[in-house]
């Protein structure tokens, strides 16, 4: 509650008192003053900071028109079951009018093991589609034409395994190489910091990262090869401020390596893309995607010596933040949807995925995910806050959270460069640590009502009526486990064998690993197969528990 | 994270505080719930084991069986729990740890609760329980375990 005026303080002072909290800020702790105006956003150097839609620095977005010319890619992230049950889901989304596809694959397959190693019991299926070879590839993709789709697949520990399957995939469907469009996530520097699904230690896989970059740039053009990912950090309990400094700093870090590897920063640069969460914090939120876009052009121009306009753009998707969503009252997380993704969209973004509401019961069924693909609909086609491009650039409060942002993102550059880097500071369980620190945080203020979640700690329901969820049954594992075995029967198992020892000498040699893996997807070699081939050689990372 | 290690002649959770493992069973990534419960404990005054991710129901009760612990507080948000926490449940008979206070924490629908209650988890918190009802069932859980046993 406020507290009481000072007695003989000035008129002015005694204002707080009629206010509802003697503080009011962001979800990151920001401190927001009661209204803003020139004197916070002050003239000099304006136009540097600012800009134009479609010009440096990019503030106010990477295109002149915006959503007038063209609407972001409405991606909803889907998968779960056999592929046979993901390519029925995906037929469903294209035809209620979603524009690009976006796989979600399950444990097992994230962490390179195939459906039938002991660890995988239980979780074949269960939160993303399984994959073990180019069979399960082709089904997922049968009657999808390739060149006619982009596709995003969340996959890091095995990118590049997955994407040779895609590949190889795209190949049987007689689509070639440079008409694909797509992005694989394959960003394994967040993995480590807050997402968990790594496989190889991180210096062998920032290797196999720079391999992606330089076969994609001879061979497949179109390719996002990296979706620098500042959604799972922040679903890890981050702050938007820390969401948006790690995820940048990150970049920094891929384009460090493409350059140490040999690459020319142009080649590959504008092919990098990013992937933001989209909290509950409005306007700190919006501010968050306008200071990122500009960190990220100035530090391309300035800090890496990038001339082609393409690297400077940072073009992105955003997820609503599913750590939002409630168990309770579930139908209310439609509204929380709606307005992140709103901030999304205020916020410039290139593609976005609305989450379904019953989300934090179990994966979404067809009606909950119908619901979020017209919760996008209507903002685009309905809301009119696409007819004008960065509708709220100029506003005293926005222009001065979004240099707040900028502000506290480099104060953690300078503590990371401190450090030695990102990957001394993964070492170290930096990110861990901050990123544990802030959850811990989080959950206090809300269980001591600091923070109100609705229907949680404020407006409870005494009884709830549970909706109807979706359940994966254990016999898709069977079902799995028994077209895997066929494969292994099936295939020629001599041309796998020589396929696998040719990844093994290029994973020793220092040779790009694509080709090699093309072929192992080719020879239809499992995913186990050939991860385990590279843990050979490089070795397992091991999660440091830090909390 | 610091954990004061427990002489072989003490008997199991008898005095002292109560010592929990958090565990994380299967292939599940998400961690943030089980970070945050073990933090809790630890301000709570108990000794605080977080095995990480990624482990088997025999590797949590080997761990359980090592570090001693009152309680196994086990994390689940992958939708496997009706795999994997009976065979923690399990794991814990075969290494002669059935006497440890077993919880669930996690995403876990209402109809699979009983199911998990019968295999020998003491209580399952779904979304939205606080930590401070976890840590409060907790000690009294512990309590009334070492009652029946000491």
């Amino acid at each position: 509650m406020a507290k009481e005026p000072a007695a003989g303080a000035p008129a002015e002072a005694a204002a707080p008192g009629r206010e509802r909290r003697p503080r009011f800020e962001t979800l990151s702790g920001i401190e927001v003053k009661r209204c803003y105006g020139p004197e916070d956003v002050p003239d000099a150097a304006a136009a540097q900071r600012l800009g134009v839609p479609g010009q440096w620095p990019y503030t106010r977005g990477i295109h002149d028109t915006m959503y007038r010319g063209r609407l972001w890619t409405m991606r909803q992230f889907a998968g779960f079951g056999t592929a046979e049950q993901t390519n029925r889901r995906f037929k469903y989304l294209l035809r209620e009018g979603q524009t690009g596809l976006s796989v979600a694959f399950d444990f097992p397959t994230l962490l390179g093991y195939d459906s039938d190693h002991p660890m995988s019991e239980g979780e074949v299926g269960k939160l993303g589609v399984a994959v073990d070879t180019l069979a399960d590839m082709e089904i997922l993709f049968d009657g999808i034409p390739l060149d006619q789709v982009s596709t995003s697949m969340t996959i890091n520990g095995p990118a590049a395994m997955i994407f040779a399957m895609y590949l190889a995939a795209a190949e049987k469907q007689g689509v070639p190489f440079d008409r694909l469009r797509g992005t694989i996530q394959n960003d394994i520097l967040k993995e480590y910091i807050a997402q968990n699904t790594y496989i190889f230690p991180p210096r062998p896989s920032m290797r196999i990262i720079t391999d992606i970059f330089a076969f994609c740039a001879d061979h497949v053009p179109q390719w996002n090869t990296v979706s620098i990912s500042g959604y799972h950090i922040r679903e890890a309990g981050s702050t938007a401020v820390q969401e948006l400094a790690f995820t940048l700093a990150n970049g920094f870090e891929y384009v460090r390596a493409g350059i140490e590897a040999g690459l020319d920063v142009d080649r590959f640069a504008p092919r990098l893309s990013f992937f933001f969460n989209v909290h509950n914090d409005f306007f700190e939120e919006i501010a968050k995607l306008r200071a990122a876009r500009r960190i990220w052009a100035v530090e391309m121009r300035e800090r890496f010596g990038a001339k082609d306009p393409r690297s400077w753009k940072m073009r992105f998707h955003c997820q609503t933040a599913g750590c939002t969503l409630t168990a309770q009252q579930p139908e209310i997380n439609i509204v929380r949807v709606t307005l992140q993704a709103l901030a999304a969209v205020l916020g410039g973004a290139q593609s976005l995925h609305t989450n379904s509401f019953d989300e934090a019961l179990a994966l979404p069924t067809e009606k909950a995910v119908r619901i979020a693909l017209r919760t996008q609909q209507i903002i685009a086609e309905e809301s009119g806050v696409t007819s004008t491009v960065d509708p709220l650039g100029g506003s005293y409060f926005v222009e001065w959270l979004t240099d707040e942002m900028e502000r506290r993102a480099r104060d953690y550059f300078r503590r990371i460069d401190e450090l030695g880097g990102v990957i001394p500071a993964i070492e170290a369980g930096f990110f861990q640590k901050e990123i544990a620190d802030a959850s811990y945080r989080y959950q206090q203020q809300v269980e001591s009502g600091e923070i109100t979640v609705v229907g949680v700690n404020k407006y409870v329901l005494e009884d709830e009526e549970q909706p109807e969820i979706l359940r994966v049954p254990d016999e898709v594992q069977q079902r799995q486990i028994q077209r895997l075995r066929d494969i292994r029967r099936t295939r020629d198992n001599r041309r796998v064998s020589q396929a696998l020892r040719d990844l093994k000498a290029a994973a020793r040699s220092g040779e790009n690993l694509m080709p090699r893996l093309l072929e192992c997807a080719r020879a239809y070699a499992t995913l186990g197969e050939m991860c385990d081939t590279l843990r050979e050689v490089f070795g397992e990372y091991r999660d440091r528990a830090i909390f | 994270m610091e954990t004061t290690p427990v002489t072989v002649n003490e008997a199991p959770g008898a005095h002292g505080p109560i010592r929990v493992l958090v565990a994380k069973p299967g292939m599940d990534r998400h961690d943030r719930g089980a970070k945050v419960i073990a933090r809790a404990y630890r301000d709570a005054g108990m000794e605080v084991i977080y095995t990480g991710l990624h482990q088997s129901p025999a590797q949590i009760a080997r761990a359980a069986l090592e570090e001693d612990v009152d309680v196994v507080a086990l994390s689940i948000l992958s939708g496997a729990h009706n795999t994997l926490i009976p065979r923690v449940c399990q794991a814990l008979r075969d290494v002669g740890r059935d006497d440890v206070v077993v919880l669930v924490g996690g995403v876990i629908p209402a109809e699979d609760v009983p199911r998990l209650l019968e295999a020998g988890v003491e209580r399952v918190f779904g979304p939205g329980s606080s930590t401070e009802e976890i840590v409060a069932f907790t000690r009294d859980a512990v309590a009334r375990r070492r009652g029946e046993t000491v």
